[in-house]
């Protein structure tokens, strides 16, 4: 074979691949020595440190380290030598004579102990070092017992290089040398993000989970539930529990995970899973959401399923056939399968008899969706986030990825450790802060001038790509005109960001060979979402940064099926894979394949449904794992409308804050629980399995569905996600060519896939826009102010987001007891000058009131947060945010301004 | 809003929230944010120039050398100047001797008295003067025993602050403690004149001037044999010639790292005549046509520093520059001797040494090909090219331990430990005979009187277990305990050991555990497997060297350790 590399190895002619180790040809050919520092696992570097897998080379003055040296022409390598033998052997001698005993340590069974009962170690004659390190306990959950700490440095590696998280340190030096978090701080009280990955790679159990080590009998792979990243993952399984999740070599993680994915499933175990369908109690006010969810019997009674889904289809039913289908929503979800949101937008459109389904992509990236679909024809990101890995710019926008997308931005962090540029555009200087060549810390809502001002550079600077313009756009000219008004120096007064920053963002974005956009719910959620997306878009057409590896557009979705929701169908002026529902042509075709008269007129949206049931045009309501009462804005009007429903039907595994105004609630399975089919951020389909089954009599999620459908009088013989997703292949050109059985294989396949076999496009749009003429379009944008700016009687400026340990509205991870140990209490970050003017300290209650409603929490001091503002997570149901938020809707997306309204603070 | 139906407020609010600890949250975020009052004040002392990963050393010394110590609250502002993590400035705080670093709430730490604890002072009296400044100075300062200071010409040698004292006594100590600070540069025997009026800089102005050849530079200089004088003796025109060979750019580093101990002939000769060495430096620059050259210097030897960079900028002003150059101040780091750490430390990093392949040659500093030579080795350069193969093979001992006249002596490199000490040292010291000596300072093996007659040379000790090494010439007498002296250069490697490698982390603190129990609890073939595993399986020389003194004790004198 050309290329290879011909030696010897114990006396036998050997050959190596270019790029292969000693220690890999040896382990080849059925010689695996003994190894510490050294993993085989994707994205580790042989360091060759602990010196405990030391073979001889013929004509060298000292051994050399298997795992690290590459072997080459003519090289006579000598494993079993006697100086190599008797070296493996002191290393592993001096090793353990600072461990504990094998029956008292943490895990007998690590590698460590594995090797060193190999390596034949009698005796060991060197005394035990006097002083052993304390164990760590401080995390919730990791342990950390130095007292098995070989130094091999792989959990800094793990932190470093391969999650880029870079709070594992080998501090000290010498036989000082140990492990510290950040300053030699606790690892809970360290910058730690949870991610765990150094205790999967720990070869001796001083890094291990809070409950030792993984012991499953069973392993089933799937994906991650959390966010739109789409890690793939196996759950480790014993006794019908989850016992540890490790990352699998997927697409979009190969084998990372983050706090939420590793540790994060805690409440899969809940004792609070709803495990009886409930039928709310006779006379019980529908009037506020102080219910125990541990003890929902206050205001429930238990019934059969039959008693349950009768009542539950009848109430909708009976609303139908009095005041007709339009009466009726129906709210889906983001965190089900592709199947479930199909047959549930299928359920609304064919049963209920109108176009009212949404979901809570309607608080996400309905703006976004809506300027992509004007200006380029299609809603899904152009190319996916790995693609950072290979761009020589990326511009980050309105998101905190390190929180939201944590293994996305480990993929950014690489990037710019290789080399990539990064711009970051934000109101808080948040943990890509420290990696950002220009961080750009514009006034909250400023986005449209800001990103004017840099078209304003690039085309002023003719940086712009002429051949792309001509090409493959239209409209140029308007907006070349259009941009005149927003000068750097202008625009920098309104966002306080320095104009020679926006002329050098401006600049390394136009010149770079590729540059890539990520942008989230910063950029979104405004009265000016989509102005905001048609900037960003405008700027990567006119400077022909689209349809080219490392370059395009990238909205992170947030929920792990946001994208599959929304493609599915799940929104309510859209048939599956976005054929508009007044589109004459896509109505016919889904008369024809559901066989039934569709509602030719667009539905209500999530918070139009709120307003339309205040008025009385809405009377009855089927939610399937959303939580409006928490994530919808204004929670004060969304809850009222909740209450005020004739029929309420919820479908969850928690008695969430939208099940207290319930009348019927359904218990249903978690992710873990089910089979079924994810889209990721990427455009990446991918096969969850079922590893658990569900609790008590909870129910799979699509035969409950069905069971409605069927009370409504459908007569559906779907049977499980496979058939379902193979009729979804008929109702959607975009996964036509998708098996499941290549699913079943693969587990993971990219759309748009056309035919069978076809490999999926990762980056798209390179000839031509699914545009009716194939072209672009530029769109320009006018400054908008947010909907309510602050003033004296409410000054400050509230931002709502998310934590990196709790998840959406909390239902999940605050049942997770490792999350929420982690984050137990509501918080509001405030900038220090912000702590100090109000006369506050860290740790004080306080009241944030807007002109909506008021929340009682707890000052935190967060010097990322930009004075004048602060920020609440909005997962907290004792101080819910959305209290406090603002419904006002951005006129195309129809998405709320969650991300802005004024507020005030009074010390409690 | 319709009766019957209250508003969430405040009052309104669930009791038990949902999840399952109920606890109470931080009031800051986890980890630690750097305040604007510690930001301002590191950027303050740092500067306001663009902050560069690299000269992460020089930000540490900055803010110890104005604050007194490292503590955590200007670390993390540091780390967010230099956009590096915490952990990162951390590890390197923690990883260097002169550092101190110290959590914001602990009490100021005193000024520290720093004692040499290298095996000539040790043997001239260094632990005495330590017992006696710790009860006479308890509470104002710190006596800190630190590893050879370089001026074992003078043992006993102690220093605070910048002022180094020789033939210390703990009353002397006393009185420089209440002296001024003097601040003076010192003026070399041979300054910039004299040493351009016996001839200096002809060959480099003829070099510039475009009258010498680059590649018969390096030919003179392969002709004439020099060989590097740090201690591995590669030799020095082939070395030119490998990395003159490499795609640009190339860098010159300047290893000043001199801490052998024992060793201090690097600075006598820049004391005495730093521009014959700057001469060196800059043909050697040009000759391989570096981009940026590096000095890494040893931070005991803060009066040099000071000279060089004033000397350099001499030169520069004299229109003698070849490129720019650059000292970079140690911070107490033996291992960073060793050419791979460095370069790491150059770059701003723990000096962790490399593991070849690949060679600096192809990939040093910053990645690229890189050329390192020793101070004493480019001292020579400007002669040797000058001279080709008519260049004499000579060494530079630095000689200590029981002798009447230690110090530098220029010989000829073949000569016996007998005759250097008796033609060239005065003789052993009254009352002393020669009973043992160490060739090549801690790393070179101790060998035994009847081996005094052997030639010091490249290779001719090796067959009983010696090495020449940096030509540091320690001599033992009668009064000299092996066991006290195998216990000394054991604590050395142990306290100088960079920790990455199993062998050398693990194997020098349990050498220094076993012989602390004393003969009765050392076990001779332990001792022996454990010097075999650190030869043979260490990254770097240091490991490799911290084996010979067990070997060269359970060799050459029985009884002695086991």
């Amino acid at each position: 074979m050309s290329g290879e590399i011909q030696f010897e190895l114990d006396g036998i002619p050997a050959e190596a691949a270019p790029g292969e180790s000693i220690w890999q040809v040896a382990a080849r050919l059925g010689t695996t020595l003994p190894h510490l520092c050294h993993t085989e696992e994707i994205g580790y570097r042989a360091d060759g440190n602990c010196r405990a897998c030391m073979v001889e080379i013929d004509g060298e003055r000292v051994l050399a380290p298997s795992c690290r040296r590459q072997p080459e022409d003519g090289m006579v390598v000598k494993t079993a030598s006697d100086r190599a033998v008797q070296s493996r052997a002191m290393v592993m001698e001096l090793l353990l004579s600072d461990q504990p005993p094998q029956i008292e340590t943490h895990d007998p069974d690590a590698l460590f102990w594995h090797w060193a009962e190999k390596q034949g170690v009698e005796r060991i004659r060197f005394a035990r070092r006097a002083t052993a390190p304390k164990n760590d306990t401080s995390h919730p959950a990791i342990q950390v017992n130095l007292d098995a700490c070989i130094q091999c440095n792989l959990c800094v590696q793990a932190c470093r290089e391969v999650q880029a998280n870079d709070v594992v340190a080998m501090a000290g030096r010498g036989a000082g040398a140990h492990v510290a978090f950040d300053f030699d701080n606790a690892m809970g009280e360290s910058k730690c993000v949870g991610c765990g990955e150094c205790v999967r790679v720990c070869p001796t159990g001083a890094l291990l989970p809070t409950d030792g080590a993984i012991v499953s009998d069973c392993q089933v792979d799937s994906i991650c539930p959390y966010c739109g990243v789409g890690c793939q993952l196996t759950f480790h399984i014993r006794g019908e529990r989850i016992v540890g999740v490790n990352g699998r070599d997927g697409p979009a993680n190969h084998g990372l995970l983050c706090i939420k994915g590793r540790f994060g499933f805690g409440y899969v175990h809940s004792p609070e899973r709803l495990t009886t369908p409930l039928i709310r109690r006779e006379g019980v006010a529908k009037d506020n959401v102080a219910i125990d969810s541990a003890n929902p019997l206050t205001h429930f009674r238990e019934a059969s399923w039959e008693e349950a889904l009768a009542r539950a289809a009848q109430g909708l039913t009976s609303i139908r056939d009095s005041h007709g289908g339009r009466a009726l929503a129906g709210f889906g979800s983001a965190k089900g399968s592709n199947e479930e949101a199909y047959l549930f937008q299928k359920l609304v459109r064919t049963g209920f008899g109108s176009n009212n389904v949404d979901h809570c992509t309607r608080l996400c990236h309905a703006s976004s969706v809506a300027a992509l679909m004007e200006t380029i024809g299609s809603g899904a990101v152009t190319a996916p986030f790995t693609d950072a890995m290979v761009a020589d710019v990326i511009l980050v926008i309105g998101c905190n990825p390190p929180v939201n997308h944590p293994v996305a931005a480990t993929y950014f962090k690489q990037a710019v450790r290789n080399g990539t540029k990064l711009i970051v555009i934000d109101p808080n200087g948040r943990a890509l802060k420290q990696y950002a060549n220009w961080m750009l810390n514009l006034r909250p809502a400023t986005d449209v001038a800001l990103l004017n001002a840099m078209l304003h550079v690039i085309i002023d600077e003719d940086l712009i790509d002429h051949d792309f313009i001509a090409d493959r756009t239209d409209n140029f000219a308007a907006l070349a005109a259009h941009i005149q008004a927003f000068p750097p120096d202008a625009m920098s007064e309104i966002t306080g960001v320095p104009a020679e920053d926006i002329h050098a963002a401006a600049r390394t974005f136009a010149t770079a060979e590729r540059a890539m956009i990520f942008w989230g719910m910063g950029i979104s959620q405004h009265v000016h979402g989509t102005d905001n997306a048609r900037c960003l878009i405008s700027l990567c057409l006119a400077t022909g940064q689209i349809g080219r590896p490392g370059t395009g557009l990238h909205p992170l979705r947030g929920q792990n099926n946001v994208q599959g929701a929304s493609d599915a169908g799940l929104i309510p002026m859209f048939y599956p894979d976005y054929r508009a529902v007044d589109d004459p042509a896509a109505q016919a075709k889904f008369e024809t394949l559901w066989q039934t008269k569709l509602d030719p007129e667009p539905g209500l949206t999530v918070v139009e449904v709120t307003d339309a049931i205040h008025r009385g045009g809405i009377r009855g309501l089927y939610i399937m794992g959303e939580n409006p009462a928490m994530s919808d804005p204004n929670l004060n009007h969304a809850r009222t409308a909740l209450g005020k429903l004739d029929h309420l039907v919820v479908q969850d595994i928690f008695l969430t804050e939208t099940a207290c105004y319930a009348d019927v609630v359904l218990p249903a399975t978690a992710w873990p629980e089910k089979d079924g089919t994810v889209t990721n951020s990427n455009r990446q389909v991918q096969l969850g399995r079922q590893a658990l089954q569900p609790p008590g009599d909870a129910r799979q999620d699509l035969w409950i569905i069905k069971q409605i459908a069927n009370g409504m009088g459908l007569d559906w013989d779907h049977g499980g996600p496979r058939e379902v997703f193979q009729e979804m292949r008929d109702a959607m050109n975009s996964i036509h060519g998708m098996s499941w059985q290549r699913l079943s294989d693969e587990s993971a396949i990219t759309y748009p896939c056309l035919h069978e076999g076809d490999p999926g496009e990762a980056v798209i749009f390179g000839e031509r826009f699914p545009t009716n003429d194939g072209r672009a379009k530029f769109v320009p944008c006018d400054i908008v102010n947010p909907n309510e700016l602050p003033d004296e009687t409410y000054p400050m400026v509230l931002l709502t987001g998310r934590l990196l340990e709790h998840w959406h509205t909390g239902t999940m991870t605050r049942r997770t007891p490792v999350l929420d140990r982690l984050e137990p209490e509501a918080m509001a970050h405030l900038a220090p000058t912000d702590l100090d003017k109000f006369g506050l300290r860290a740790g004080d209650r306080i009241c944030v009131q807007s002109r909506r409603g008021e929340i009682e929490l707890t000052a935190r001091l967060d010097i990322a947060v930009q004075p004048g503002t602060l920020f609440i997570p909005f997962c907290y149901a004792e101080a819910a945010a959305n209290l406090l938020t603002n419904a006002a809707l951005d006129p195309f997306g129809k998405i709320a301004e969650v991300k802005y309204c004024a507020v005030k603070i009074t010390a409690r | 809003m319709s009766s019957g139906v209250k508003s969430d407020t405040v009052e309104n609010q669930l009791d038990r929230p949902p999840g399952a600890s109920q606890g109470r949250g931080n009031s800051a975020l986890r980890g630690r944010q750097a305040t604007a009052e510690d930001l301002a004040k590191v950027r303050q002392i740092i500067g306001p120039a663009d902050p560069e990963r690299s000269l992460l050393l020089e930000y540490l010394h900055q803010i110890q050398d104005v604050v007194g110590s490292l503590r955590h609250c200007h670390l993390a502002a540091l780390a967010e100047c230099i956009r590096l993590s915490q952990a990162e400035v951390y590890e390197v705080a923690t990883f260097y001797h002169r550092f101190q670093v110290a959590a914001d709430d602990a009490a100021p730490i005193e000024p520290a008295v720093h004692i040499c604890c290298g095996l000539p002072c040790q043997m001239a009296g260094a632990d005495k003067i330590a017992a006696e400044l710790e009860t006479k100075l308890e509470g104002k300062f710190r006596i800190v025993r630190g590893a050879c200071m370089g001026r074992c010409d003078c043992a006993p040698v102690t220093a605070v602050a910048a002022n180094y004292l020789g033939h210390a006594n703990a009353e002397a100590v006393q009185v420089a403690l209440s002296a001024p600070d003097s601040s003076a540069i010192m003026t070399p025997a041979i300054d910039f004149y004299r040493y351009q009026a016996n001839g200096g800089y002809d060959l480099l102005r003829q070099c510039l001037a475009g009258q010498r050849q680059k590649q018969q530079i390096i030919y003179d200089l392969t002709q004439s044999g020099l060989r590097g004088l740090g201690g591995a003796g590669f030799p020095t025109g082939r070395k030119w010639g490998l990395v003159a060979a490499e795609p640009g750019p190339r860098y010159l580093v300047v290893n000043g790292d001199e801490s052998e101990p024992g060793t201090f002939k690097d600075r006598y000769y820049l004391e005495r005549d730093p521009h014959r060495f700057i001469e060196g430096v800059l043909l050697a620059a040009w000759a391989m046509d570096a981009v940026e050259i590096y000095f890494y210097l040893r931070d005991e030897y803060p009066h040099l520093r000071a000279l060089l960079q004033q000397e350099f900028a001499r030169v520069t002003a004299m229109g003698l520059a070849v490129a720019p150059v650059r000292i970079r101040r140690g911070a107490g780091a033996y291992i960073c001797g060793e050419e791979s750490a460095m370069l790491e430390s150059i770059e701003g990093k723990r000096g962790m040494p490399r593991q070849r392949p690949p060679f600096p040659s192809e990939a040093g500093l910053f990645g690229r090909p890189t050329l390192i030579n020793n101070v004493e080795t480019l001292y020579w350069a400007r002669d040797a090219i000058n001279a080709g193969a008519a260049w004499p093979d000579m060494r530079s001992f630095s000689v200590s331990g029981r002798v009447r006249e230690p110090g530098v002596k220029h010989v000829s490199s073949g000569i016996t430990a007998r005759a250097l000490i008796e033609d060239h040292c005065g003789g052993m010291l009254e009352g002393h005979d020669l009973a043992a000596f160490l060739p090549g300072g801690a790393s070179g093996g101790i060998l035994p009187a009847n081996l005094a007659d052997e030639a010091m040379d490249f290779g001719s000790l090796e067959p009983h277990g010696g090495l020449i090494g940096s030509a540091a010439l320690i001599v033992l007498s009668q009064h000299d305990d092996i066991a006290d002296v195998v216990g000394n250069l054991m604590r050395f490697f142990a306290y100088e050991s960079c920790g990455q490698c199993t062998p050398c982390r693990v194997g020098t603190e349990k050498a220094v555990m076993m012989l602390n129990a004393g003969k009765a609890g050392t076990d001779g073939t332990a001792l022996a497997d454990l010097a075999g595993v650190m030869a043979d399986a260490s990254i770097c020389g240091l490991g490799q060297a911290a084996a010979s003194p067990l070997r060269c004790a359970l060799r050459h004198f029985p009884g002695a350790i086991a």
